[in-house]
């Protein structure tokens, strides 16, 4: 009996050594934690639940017979974050290079099918070579369960995927399929092809780095949501979004104890819209002092920063927050920021997340580079996001909210629950500026003719009351006001339900 | 008495003079340019009248303009304050004309006090010791030593003409008296074709100390006691305090003597402050006499429980001094801390912008002010005071048009250093968000030895910090003290995480004990106890301190008892743990679990990027203009490129010689601070 109690414990000493000791020193070497380390960090102490731990490939060609590591370079499994219940699989880089084999996927597949079942989060923790090639079509087939399953996933229960090594090659387009993506800064790369094939076919000279790094992806192309220090922030940041996410489209978002007063009162946010309606202020000011305890949770920060994204909690409670920022391109909507914020708002639908919307958007930024680049498109589908939500909407108007991008930011006729307004607010269909050049094109000519209609004009319409007048805008409050009025519309919409009509699925413009 | 007077002057001083006026039942008056539209002293007083555009010299020293703003309002006498207005006799004139009472001194003592050298000669006229010194003209080397030895070494050769230090020589024999006179003469020809040179004595180790006088209209004076005002960082003060640390009894007596002597001599009617350079030997010097309410003024105030503002109306109203020099004494230590929006990281560089946060430490009123009922405001009373003398308030600009002094801490206490330990405290605890400020180095100051024991001079900053503040390496207790408080704070935070909705029953996380802290790169191991409101640290050596205190997550300051002794924490949250700031030190503290700091200190350690190579933009702002472009070459002092910040473009110059390598922004981008502009090959 005790043989066999021993038998175990070594087979699991086996599997826990991963490719040994000299390739973990080298996984050490080049600044990363192993698979085991890092899931260590991600869950609570102690709370690891393995499976497969004993999974081997079944692959013979090219000598693998000989070669058969438990495991098969991925750790799978569950455990908790703080208490909450979740599913992690960490790819092995000293097991095979982390490459993925047919039996690797299947243990992938193995948890993230528990996941939607049970409804808890799936957590990728990314580091691989690629597909096992000795494997060939199996592997390719394994990346499609995989990709096939995320795709199940989606809206189903939330994905994060954090990219800690190498993603290359079919294997992005797992993450890409997830919520969130992850980099850590300098030791982790994604593309679809490397530079050495980049060379090759477009005799582009290109490092890695430059090409898929985490300040590419989190700046340029927007693939990624954040990047982080190294693998111990990066865990650590990932442990606290999960503790703004449901665990899944059948469970409410989780809620915290919060040490906030609901009722506190900001004065200085009386003093945030400066005199000069063209001189810019942050808007992130606002969003963290409406927050709870000023914590804010930012969501592809580094990318179109004319839009801010992220979780704040009010009450305890997760919401998700959008907000145009007048620091950045004067906060117009463009494509970038359509996009991102697009993508934002469907995923706190997915998730029953509710969203604050705080708008000061001039319209759409005009130019060649925008409409041939689609815009239009673009643009729709943060209205379309919008409009299709169903969670609680509650909206700040603080200044601009000009022509079309008006009506996209959450505005009462996309079913807005709670539309504030600032009374510096100005709900107009332009500048006044630009409206009186066309209304009034005859007496361009003449420029104090043209000041006076502009006054006129903006006596008219640079005031929240002519929406207000028309019940576009529900109330108009104190800017100081703004955290307990707020949490007081979210509190009163907890028992909101909205049901979008039956369709197999919309057509969004993609 | 008046029943109505205008303040002509803004911020702090005018929020001060505000505040003494209500309490005398005085409606007031201010006036503001359209930058102080919204201003605390426009919110603070009676009525408000505008008074121009932002620059000072279209608003606040525009004497036609206040004078408009008098008529407007009928106010019966003016407080000028300090700057601006308050020393110019011509607006002094003016209300004389108008039968306004300006409260002030009389216009002829302004005149008397305003040049340096009639100043000088009706101080030495009334007995009052000046810089011993040679004007006229020196024949030769012989007479130069003749004249030396009548003044006493060391002494200052300086060319009349000269400037920067040049043709500028300190003698502490004959020798070197003959010699310093031969090159200052030969360079002052050579730098400036003008080789007249002149001697005076050279004070060693000088001290700032001014002393507080205060005369009525009825030909009575007395002397308030000394300010030290020595730590000055390019002759802008920073920190006073009264007494003076290094006066004896009789020093300060004669320096009172001769001060009051000063202003009988001028007919002198108000406060005014007669400053001196003091040697390391106590020989005082009169430098020159401000005829007006100095900015340090709540020092004397502080310790003599004379509110001043108050008796400069009351003497300008014709009213007699409640006090002969009798009954003046001088109870306890008063410092004063002036906060500036300046960025002691960047060189002290004046910083701009909205204030996001601003919450200066509650007042406490204690001392001769509260026991004369002179206390202004609803402070509750304690041992030690706190004052703070304000113009800003939360979600307020400041703005590029005026002085960056936001704010004047003072503390009381009854010694020395009792208040500055007051000080410290009140440092920590005054919060100050999104503009650069000095409070880190105001507590720098606070805690140097040299400040401590006393012993500074005019030179203090520059021979302390010579190189510039780069902020404060704590002493070793300190980072534990730190380490057992940012533990603390840990377990609170961590607990609540573990109070998440959703848990899976009976799995929940348990918080651990055991923690290792690693506090601006020094790492602790310790284990923590705890129990309601306190908890109990003990480090690897087993060393044992106690956390008290009731700080609760998200909560942006600490205030805790950590080792028997109060700790004040600004706390910002931060991956892994906290940002902690304390006694002018800016900590990154991580509080991990053992196995966390284990697989941590398997992180490579990134350095800095190198900046060299790379310009940042030093401000936020938009990008107006780009001179460059990838591949050229710029030489040192060439414009690179264009930031307008808050309206003002600011010229981006190469600090040296470079190729561009790759331009990162193009006009029209705006730019966030530190953000890459430029890179260099």
């Amino acid at each position: 009996m005790t043989d066999v109690l021993q038998e175990l414990e070594e087979r699991r000493a086996a599997a826990r050594a991963g490719g040994g000791a000299r390739r973990v020193e080298a996984q050490h070497g080049k600044g990363k934690l192993t698979a085991r380390e890092r899931i260590e960090l991600l869950l609570d102490e102690d709370s690891f639940e393995e499976f497969d731990m004993f999974v081997r490939h079944r692959a013979t060609d090219f000598g693998m017979a000989e070669d058969r590591p438990a495991g098969d370079g991925v750790v799978t499994g569950w455990g908790t974050v703080n208490g909450r219940m979740v599913y992690v699989f960490s790819q092995d880089f000293t097991v095979f290079g982390g490459s993925l084999s047919e039996t690797h996927a299947q243990k992938i597949c193995k948890i993230m099918d528990m996941a939607m079942q049970n409804g808890a989060p799936v957590i990728g923790l990314n580091d691989s070579g690629g597909a096992r090639i000795q494997e060939g079509v199996a592997s390719l087939a394994g990346y499609a369960e995989v990709f096939q399953r995320n795709i199940m996933a989606s809206g189903v229960v939330p994905q994060i995927s954090v990219i800690m090594g190498p993603c290359a090659g079919g294997a992005v387009y797992s993450p890409a399929m997830t919520d969130f993506i992850f980099m850590v800064r300098d030791t982790s790369y994604m593309f679809v092809t490397g530079p050495d094939v980049v060379k090759t076919v477009t005799n582009e000279v290109v490092t890695a780095e430059e090409l898929g790094g985490a300040t590419t992806h989190t700046r340029r192309s927007s693939v990624a949501d954040g990047a982080f220090e190294n693998d111990v922030e990066a865990l650590i940041e990932v442990r606290r979004l999960v503790d703004l996410l449901p665990a899944s489209n059948r469970q409410p978002a989780p809620v915290r104890p919060f040490f906030d007063d609901v009722d506190r009162i900001e004065p200085s946010l009386d003093t945030l819209i400066p005199d000069n309606a063209n001189t810019p202020y942050d808007m992130k000011e606002l969003i963290l002092k409406v927050a709870d305890e000023a914590d804010f949770y930012e969501i592809q920060a580094d990318f179109a920063k004319n839009i801010v994204t992220g979780f704040i909690r009010l009450e305890g409670q997760t919401v998700g927050v959008v907000a145009n920022q007048p620091m950045v391109l004067a906060g117009c909507l463009d494509i970038d920021s359509s996009r991102k914020a697009a993508r934002f708002v469907r995923f706190c639908d997915a998730f029953e997340i509710p969203i604050l919307t705080l708008v000061d958007v001039p319209g759409f930024l005009p130019g060649t580079g925008q409409e041939y680049g689609g815009v239009i498109k673009h643009g729709a589908k943060l209205l379309f996001a919008y409009g299709e939500a169903t969670v609680p909407k509650v909206t700040v108007i603080t200044r601009k909210a000009y022509g079309g991008a008006y009506d996209v930011m959450a505005s009462k006729h996309l079913r807005g629950d709670f539309n504030y307004a600032w009374p510096t607010a100005e709900i107009a269909v332009m500048g006044a500026k630009g409206a009186t050049e066309i209304l009034y094109r005859s007496e361009l000519g003449d420029p104090e003719k043209i000041a006076a209609r502009t006054r006129d004009y903006e006596d008219r319409f640079a005031n929240p009351f002519v929406a207000a007048e028309r019940g576009f805008i529900d109330e108009v409050i104190q800017p100081r006001s703004t955290r307990r009025r707020v949490c007081r519309a979210f509190a009163s919409l907890r028992g909101k339900k909205l049901q979008n009509p039956w369709k197999k699925h919309d057509n969004i413009p993609l | 008495m008046f029943k109505k007077i205008l303040i002509a002057n803004r911020g702090e001083i005018a929020c001060r003079v505000i505040k003494t006026a209500r309490k005398m039942g005085i409606a007031t008056v201010a006036v503001h340019s359209d930058a102080d539209r919204h201003a605390l002293h426009v919110r603070m007083a009676d009525e408000a009248v505008r008074i121009g555009p932002p620059p000072a010299n279209q608003s606040y020293i525009v004497i036609d303009r206040i004078m408009e703003a008098i008529r407007a309002t009928g106010a019966e006498a003016v407080h000028p304050g300090y700057g601006f207005l308050s020393e110019n006799p011509k607006f002094a004139e003016a209300l004389e004309r108008e039968g306004v009472a300006f409260i002030g001194p009389p216009v002829r003592a302004i005149e008397a006090m305003g040049d340096k050298i009639t100043s000088k000669k009706i101080a030495q006229g009334a007995g009052v010791s000046t810089v011993p010194g040679y004007m006229g003209l020196i024949a030769d080397a012989d007479e130069a030593v003749k004249i030396s030895r009548e003044i006493g070494y060391p002494v200052m050769i300086k060319a009349s003409a000269g400037g920067g230090g040049k043709g500028m020589r300190i003698a502490w024999t004959d020798e070197e008296a003959r010699e310093g006179f031969q090159s200052s003469k030969n360079e002052a020809a050579s730098s400036f074709g003008d080789d007249r040179i002149f001697i005076e004595k050279f004070v060693t180790q000088p001290r700032h100390i001014e002393i507080q006088v205060l005369a009525d209209t009825h030909g009575n004076a007395v002397y308030l006691g000394e300010r030290e005002c020595s730590i000055q960082r390019r002759n802008q003060k920073v920190v006073e305090e009264a007494p003076s640390p290094f006066l004896d009894e009789a020093t300060r007596a004669a320096m009172g003597e001769q001060a009051v002597a000063l202003a009988q001599a001028v007919g002198y009617a108000s406060a005014g402050t007669v400053e001196f350079i003091v040697d390391g030997d106590r020989n005082f010097y009169f430098l020159e006499m401000n005829t007006r309410l100095q900015v340090e003024h709540p020092v004397t105030e502080l310790i003599t429980g004379i509110d001043l503002v108050e008796q400069m109306i009351r003497v300008a109203a014709g009213e007699r001094l409640p006090v002969s020099q009798a009954d003046v004494t001088l109870t306890g230590w008063a410092i004063e801390n002036r906060l500036y929006a300046e960025d002691p990281y960047r060189n002290f560089l004046p910083s701009i912008g909205r204030l996001t946060r601003y919450r200066p430490p509650a007042e406490r009123a204690a001392g001769p002010l509260l026991s004369n009922g002179s206390w202004h405001g609803d402070a509750e009373a304690g041992e030690t005071a706190i004052r703070n003398d304000t113009g800003v308030f939360e979600g307020g600009e400041i703005s590029m048009f005026y002085d960056p002094m936001i704010a004047k801490l003072c503390t009381w206490a009854p010694t020395r250093e009792a208040a500055i330990e007051a000080m410290r405290g009140a440092l920590d605890a005054f919060e100050v968000e999104g503009i650069g400020h000095n409070l880190p180095f105001l507590s720098a100051v606070m805690d140097h030895p040299k400040f401590v024991a006393g012993e500074m001079t005019t030179a203090f900053i520059a021979e302390e910090w010579p190189e510039g503040f780069a902020g404060v390496d704590l002493a070793e207790a300190e980072l534990r003290r730190i380490a057992a408080a940012a533990a603390a704070m840990n377990r609170v935070a961590e607990i609540r995480r573990t109070r998440i909705s959703g848990r899976m029953g009976n799995h929940e996380r348990r918080v651990g004990t055991d923690w290792v802290v690693n506090v601006g790169g020094t790492e602790l191991a310790l284990t923590i106890a705890a129990r309601p409101g306190a908890a109990s640290v003990t480090f690897a050596d087993g060393e044992t301190t106690e956390v008290t205190g009731d700080w609760r997550p998200g909560e942006p300051l600490a205030r805790l008892t950590v080792g028997g002794r109060p700790l004040t924490l600004k706390v910002d949250k931060a991956t892994g743990g906290f940002r902690l700031r304390t006694r002018g030190a800016d900590l990154r503290v991580h509080v991990y679990s053992p196995r966390q700091a284990e697989l941590a200190a398997l992180m490579p350690v990134k350095l800095p990027p190198d900046t060299s190579k790379v310009l940042l933009c030093p401000m936020p702002g938009l990008l107006v203009k780009m001179n460059v472009e990838a591949g050229q070459e710029v030489q040192e002092g060439q414009a690179l490129c264009t930031v307008e910040a808050m309206k003002m473009e600011n010229i981006l110059r190469a600090e040296r010689q470079a190729v561009v390598a790759r331009v990162n922004a193009a006009p029209g981008d705006s730019l966030a601070v530190d953000e890459v502009i430029l890179e260099f090959e």
